[in-house]
């Protein structure tokens, strides 16, 4: 049994020192407090709301609808000529749940320091946490893209078999982001009133609200190079068909990787002095 | 403890740990608007440079820690601790607040790690720093049971299993699928609590707890700590209530200023702590006039504590009287005074009060020169553990206080059994405030034999 193996289990504690990886036995062994968290985070998040669930729904959808209104139809944002709704709809319902997940994530450490001075457990559950709660949301408003894409007859493409790919990195974007920003936030309070501004600038930078073919030729690449535009863009191709533009997705896929593995090397240095500077 | 490492089956060992802290700088302040702003622009980095110290030390500033004047912003919450526990030992760990023992959890919990130092932990450690941690307002009292608990590193199955157990011992299983936000602060902590007393680690930490709950709650804790060091488990027990360490463990470690100062037999090492490191509290005296505690009126010189035969003792039998004795010169002449005695146990509990008032001098005007005033408390009356007296001296109408000497001195009171205790030869558990040997009378009446009524109601 769990208990007697445990029994044996000797822990040597040192002073810190060096770099190293996050411990992923230890994680699995909390793998039913992180189940709890997680659920506890989707069951608080709507109680005592009138909506509930459907505030998932309506959050991307009032967001649509404004952003119809003035990009469409006052700005007339160029959409390589897709319907608007259409085009807008496909990249705010995983940009809600990426800008959503990153401000949970990144604040994760701050809110929770109570918990963190009290007890042990691994701390990369924190910014863990948010990530996978948000996704319940995710997956409710999915509706909204179904339901757009019915209304304009979009026929789903071989295209499709790719969208796991881009769910699974508009999962992992934000957690890498949040480990760096969590474990920032908790020694610099600056974090939080940066996120605000972050917030706004990636989805002004991501083609949320516009098509990433208007970015001129020359700074294709380094604008490819945020991994927001890659998810965004994947999301798009994935479900409106089309040829891939590989430009546009390889780059931010590769930053996308390397924010979440050295975000797992900086947050697993940083963790021994969460505690220490709250 | 013994050095023979093989032999020894500890689950705890502590090896030269330290820990230090960094508190902030204080603020600079600035003469002027110029120099501010001057300063808020070089800020950032300054800020910057700040909290990264916080957490990052010099091999200077870690070389320091053994050098008798302090650093100005360094704090060694513990400095060079080491100690064995072994398994199945119940010790208690006591200490003035900044002693340094929220600290040694916290390390022993994982929380933090050490500055310097190793500690090797054998078994899955569980602390109860704090109960009710992770509680959420709007989750039901079952949902936080699960929370809680796996928290606080139980696996869900096993939640599973103790569920029932965990809310009879609660008590609010009628309110179980309520929000806990409307639980009472008392259903709460009680619900708490009962997740925590139901985890089953090789080593359970508890702070402070027992200052949860009421009496008979509190009660029902300390019956599930003593079962819980029964079943071999060690336990490591932080508190200030001194009777529930003398209760539960039989060895205490007392740390004072992040050092181990006394690791012993309980009584001892809370002798030693209440004593405030003081070689003999039985008496204490102001040789220096200026420096005594002193009024317009009156000066106190000496207190102290005497057994029968007048010799000074800071232990005392529950069997045996107890006289106390403060000596204070009167500097002004022409007032009454009325010296006063006040006895707290070491829970803070204030006993008694006591003061001068039939004797010849209780009502009369005293010339000046040098009193000495005491009082005796008789035999069988204290119950066991640590007495402090605090001295004052009023002088009356206009009532105006002279000194007073907080915890001037203090005693401890021993148990004792025997021909004219209270406790007679019971060796059993004996609480109560205080220990008087009262006058019993039993009367008897035989066995019922048919009396002459019942005789004749049968008839």
């Amino acid at each position: 049994m769990e208990v007697s193996e445990l029994k044996m289990s000797t822990a040597v504690i040192k002073p810190p020192g060096g770099w190293g990886f996050i411990d992923f036995k230890e994680l699995v062994a909390y793998r039913d407090l992180l189940r709890f968290l997680v659920w506890r985070d989707i069951k608080v998040l709507y109680a005592q709301t009138i909506l509930g669930l459907s505030w998932a729904v309506l959050n991307p959808l009032i967001q649509i609808v404004i952003f119809t209104i003035i990009f469409g139809n006052i700005a007339k944002l160029s959409t390589d000529g897709i319907p608007y709704v259409l085009f807008s709809t496909i990249a705010v319902v995983p940009w809600t749940y990426m800008s959503d997940a990153m401000n949970k994530a990144s604040q994760s450490l701050v809110a929770s320091q109570n918990m963190l001075g009290k007890v042990y457990f691994p701390r990369i559950i924190f910014p863990i946490t948010p990530v996978l709660a948000g996704t319940l949301d995710f997956l409710i408003s999915l509706v909204i893209i179904v339901a757009v894409m019915i209304y304009f007859e979009v026929m789903p493409t071989i295209n499709m078999v790719a969208l796991p790919l881009f769910m699974f990195m508009m999962v992992l974007v934000p957690f890498g982001i949040g480990l760096w920003l969590s474990s920032l936030a908790i020694r610099y309070r600056d974090v939080k009133f940066a996120m605000n501004f972050v917030i706004r600038l990636l989805i002004y930078t991501a083609p949320v609200l516009y098509s990433a073919s208007a970015v001129p030729e020359q700074y294709k690449l380094l604008y490819a190079l945020n991994p927001i535009v890659s998810v965004i863009q994947g999301f798009r191709t994935c479900l409106l068909g089309g040829p891939w533009d590989l430009e546009l997705i390889v780059p931010g896929l590769i930053t996308g990787i390397l924010v979440v593995v050295s975000g797992l090397f900086y947050f697993k240095r940083m963790e021994r002095v969460f505690v220490d500077v709250i | 403890m013994s050095s023979s490492e093989k032999k020894h089956n500890y689950a705890i060992r502590v090896d030269n740990v330290s820990k230090v802290y960094r508190i902030g700088l204080a603020q600079q302040r600035y003469d002027n608007i110029a120099t501010a702003m001057l300063n808020a622009v070089r800020s950032p980095i300054k800020n910057l440079k700040k909290y990264r110290s916080l957490y990052r030390f010099t091999a200077e500033e870690l070389a320091a820690i053994d050098r008798t004047e302090e650093a100005d912003d360094l704090i060694w919450a513990l400095r060079h601790v080491s100690f064995d526990i072994e398994q199945g030992e119940v010790v208690g760990i006591i200490g003035k607040n900044g002693a340094g023992k929220s600290t040694l959890l916290k390390l022993l919990t994982r929380i933090t790690p050490p500055t310097i130092g190793t500690m090797t932990i054998k078994g899955r450690v569980s602390s109860l720093l704090e109960v009710g941690t992770g509680f959420h307002q709007e989750l039901t009292g079952r949902e936080n049971v699960y929370l809680n608990g796996t928290i606080l590193g139980m696996r869900k199955q096993e939640v599973d299993r103790k569920f029932d157990e965990i809310v009879e011992f609660s008590g609010v299983s009628k309110f179980l699928d309520t929000p806990v936000k409307r639980y009472s602060s008392g259903m709460r902590v009680r619900l708490a609590f009962s997740v925590a007393a139901h985890l089953e680690p090789e080593i359970l930490i508890i702070d402070e707890v027992l200052a949860v709950g009421d009496a008979s709650f509190q009660q029902r804790c300390i019956d599930k700590m003593q079962d819980v060091g029964q079943h071999g488990r060690t336990v490591l027990f932080v508190s200030h209530n001194m009777p529930a360490v003398t209760m539960l463990c039989p060895r205490a470690i007392l740390l004072q200023s992040g050092q181990i100062v006394a690791d012993g037999k309980t009584q001892t090492v809370i002798d030693e702590y209440l004593s405030g490191g003081r070689q003999n509290t039985s008496s204490v005296s102001w040789d220096d006039p200026a420096d005594c505690p002193s009024g317009s009126v009156a000066r106190l010189r000496a207190v102290s504590v005497k057994d029968a035969s007048g010799k000074l003792s800071d232990h005392f039998s529950v069997a045996e009287p107890v006289t106390v004795e403060m000596a204070y010169d009167v500097v002004e002449p022409g007032h009454v005074l009325m010296p006063r005695f006040r006895l707290h146990n070491e829970q803070g509990l204030h006993i008694l009060t006591t003061i001068d008032q039939n004797n010849e001098w209780s009502n009369a005007a005293r010339p000046t020169g040098r009193y000495r005033s005491s009082f005796t408390i008789p035999a069988n009356f204290l119950s066991t553990g640590r007495i402090s007296v605090t001295a004052s001296l009023v002088t009356r109408v206009p009532d105006k206080l002279q000194f007073r000497a907080e915890g001037a001195v203090a005693f401890t009171m021993i148990d004792s059994m025997g021909p004219n205790t209270a406790r007679g030869d019971w060796p059993g558990r004996f609480e109560g405030m205080v220990r008087p040997y009262f006058p019993w009378q039993t009367e008897f009446q035989p066995a019922a034999e048919p009396t002459a009524e019942l005789a004749l109601l049968n008839s």
